[in-house]
């Protein structure tokens, strides 16, 4: 067996307690640990991605147990891909918490931080439904920390909504899982993908009762549209640097629906034929729609990316909800862009925050107003889609995708109309903020109790050279996917290719049996 | 049986959606522990209920058992559940101390710029 596999869970759970028991005391040790820990995940990543990308599905048995009796960790080419990107995000963000001085506004930032990466890699890297049950749970618990991270009235309010309705997805996740154990008798996978394609037709009623909650519980993590609001309440008053992270949870519901229904209740399998794709196709136009006119009407910088993130999880989950390997190919490129996108907006607006408070208003000029508004500049771009960013080409590639759909002309006119309203928005707030010269008379009125609602703890001294070379870090990833557009694509078709012939992954799963 | 243990996960289910929608904290975390046990109870019945039966193989004799995997994932589901309502307990508790205040809401108040709920 191949131990690199499950390295991506193993070190961020040894970093994280050590990081607690340890060094508890020791800020600038743990900020050492810490860094250390995401370049050494990057490093993992890096590997396992190399040893993904021949094509071969590896699986490794955790205590040696066969599938479909134990629990399996697999790695295909798309969780390498997915653990790559959880790498490449957490390490601009780990630099620029340390920069900014958050991890110094509470306890315990970098050990939660590591137990969510371990939660997120867990989930990306489980063959085993229950198992994925257990890393979301893993990723959440720190996720309700981090978010809480700092305190103030408001970010606890907001945490407690946030904590609530989790509670609430994770409780539905069990109904899911629990019905559909009822049905086959398993919970591996692949395992679930031989049974339920010998299920008889006409015995089907609860199964797929089974797999309608499953989807829901993965759109409530997707933030789609009806199941979206606990979204901008949430990013916006966790810590900027935080929401940053949180901006791969989001995509842990995407890779989930890509990976479930690609592999056990596919397109082609007739339990849930025609279930999946229409009913999550409208509403990804829907989610893209309401994200879009989010970013428009928002008055608070933190709000507004919250609804950027909404929105580029509407155009995701119009790719995905095609189930075709182009449109899945283009959805995996998009994946990688718009993680990084949002994160990197996340930070600007912490930037921004920071100096000036969140509302977006024309505001007193800020040190730096240069640098940070061409940051909000090339991340709104990216987000916007427009070119020379990979915004431009992941959309781009949407697109071409949905050509041949039977319902092209309205994904076309969302897509291209969000676009549009996404630029009139992000350029609105960008103007009011940067650009908009300030009226020295509305700032004698504009007392300044009205002006931060988020009480942000008194910062340590900053750092700005670290913190801005982080964002340039997430600006820079932006820019590598945009000139190595060809390779990157030629891998995500690859691994459309790989998740659109399930057998492969069923045969490296339970091969030792046959 | 079977109607017992499903009448059983039917009101407790029925309970605790009632009592997530209140607007005070303390229901909502009330109802989210119904909602749980309710789950909890579904998930051990999915092995299909069986009397008196053990949840190992007998090797020897032809026996009646009952579904152990079940019992595992209820296992991890029951302190995976117990400890987030510990979780959600001690936020709220803070929430409540430090805005003197327990409803589950944003109030007009937190959103003054627009960070809280749509004004």
């Amino acid at each position: 067996m191949n131990h690199w596999i499950v390295a991506p869970i193993v070190l961020p759970a040894i970093l994280a307690p050590f990081i607690i028991m340890v060094l508890r005391f020791h800020l600038d040790l743990q900020r050492i640990f810490s860094v250390a820990g995401v370049v050494g995940l990057l490093g993992i990543a890096l590997t396992i991605t190399a040893q993904a990308s021949g094509g071969d599905i590896q699986v490794y048995e955790l205590g040696d147990w066969p599938a479909p009796f134990g629990i399996v960790l697999v790695l295909d080419r798309m969780s390498a891909m997915m653990v790559l990107l959880t790498a490449l995000l957490a390490l601009p963000i780990v630099l620029y918490a340390i920069a900014s001085g958050w991890d110094d506004r509470g306890k315990h930032f970098h050990a939660l931080f590591h137990f969510q990466l371990m939660g997120v890699c867990g989930a990306f890297l489980t063959g085993d439904a229950f198992n994925l049950f257990v890393f979301f749970e893993v990723l959440l618990i720190a996720s309700y920390g981090l978010m809480t991270h700092g305190g103030g009235s408001v970010r606890l309010k907001a945490g407690v909504q946030y904590v609530a309705y989790n509670l609430l997805g994770s409780t539905l996740f069990l109904f899911a899982l629990g019905t559909i154990y009822a049905v086959t008798g398993t919970l591996n996978m692949a395992d679930l993908a031989v049974r339920v394609a010998e299920i008889p037709p006409e015995d089907t009623a609860l199964l797929r009762v089974g797999a309608v909650l499953l989807l829901l519980v993965f759109c409530i993590k997707a933030a789609v549209l009806p199941l979206h609001f606990w979204l901008p309440a949430s990013y916006a008053n966790a810590p900027p640097p935080v929401a940053a992270l949180f901006a791969i949870m989001t995509k842990v519901g995407a890779y989930s629906i890509l990976r479930v229904y690609t592999l056990a209740f596919g397109p082609d399998v007739a339990v849930t034929d025609g279930l999946i794709g229409e009913w999550l196709q409208p509403a990804a136009m829907l989610t893209l729609a309401i994200g879009t006119i989010g970013i428009l009407g928002s008055r608070h910088i933190a709000r507004m990316v919250a609804f950027c993130a909404i929105a580029s999880m509407g155009t995701l989950l119009i790719a995905i909800s095609l189930f075709t390997p182009d449109a899945t190919a283009a959805a995996l490129y998009y994946i990688f862009h718009s993680t990084l996108a949002t994160a990197l907006l996340f930070l600007v607006a912490d930037m921004v925050m920071e100096r000036q408070g969140g509302a977006i208003a024309p505001k007193p000029p800020m040190p730096q107003s240069g640098l940070i508004s061409a940051l909000f500049f090339v991340g709104a771009i990216a987000l916007a889609g427009m070119p020379p960013l990979s915004g431009f080409i992941g959309k781009l590639l949407v697109l071409d995708a949905s050509r041949d759909a039977p319902d092209a002309s309205i994904i076309w006119a969302v897509v291209l109309i969000g676009s549009f309203v996404t630029i009139v928005g992000l350029a609105r707030a960008g103007s009011l903020i940067f650009w908009k010269s300030h009226d020295a008379q509305h700032n004698t009125e504009h007392d300044p109790e009205n002006d931060e609602e988020i009480p942000y703890l008194p910062a340590p001294e900053p750092q700005p050279g670290l913190a801005f070379t982080s964002v340039f870090g997430a600006v820079l990833g932006l820019v590598l996917l945009t000139l190595f557009a060809g390779p990157a694509l030629e891998y995500t078709s690859k691994t459309a290719e790989q998740l659109f012939t399930p057998e492969q992954y069923i045969s490296a799963v339970l091969g030792r049996e046959e | 049986m079977e109607a017992l243990v499903a009448s059983a996960v039917g009101v407790l289910t029925a309970a605790g959606i009632f009592l997530i929608l209140r607007r005070r904290t303390f229901p909502v975390i009330l109802g989210l522990s119904l909602l749980t046990y309710a789950v909890n109870v579904f998930l051990f019945a999915t092995g299909r209920l069986a009397l008196n039966a053990p949840a190992v193989l007998n090797k020897y004799e032809d026996v009646p058992y009952t579904d152990p995997l079940p019992q595992a994932l209820v296992l991890t589901a029951i302190v995976i559940s117990f400890g987030m309502t510990a979780v959600i307990v001690m936020i709220a508790l803070s929430a409540y101390l430090s805005s003197k205040d327990d409803h589950i809401d944003m109030t007009a108040q937190d959103s003054v710029d627009g960070a809280g709920e749509d004004a």
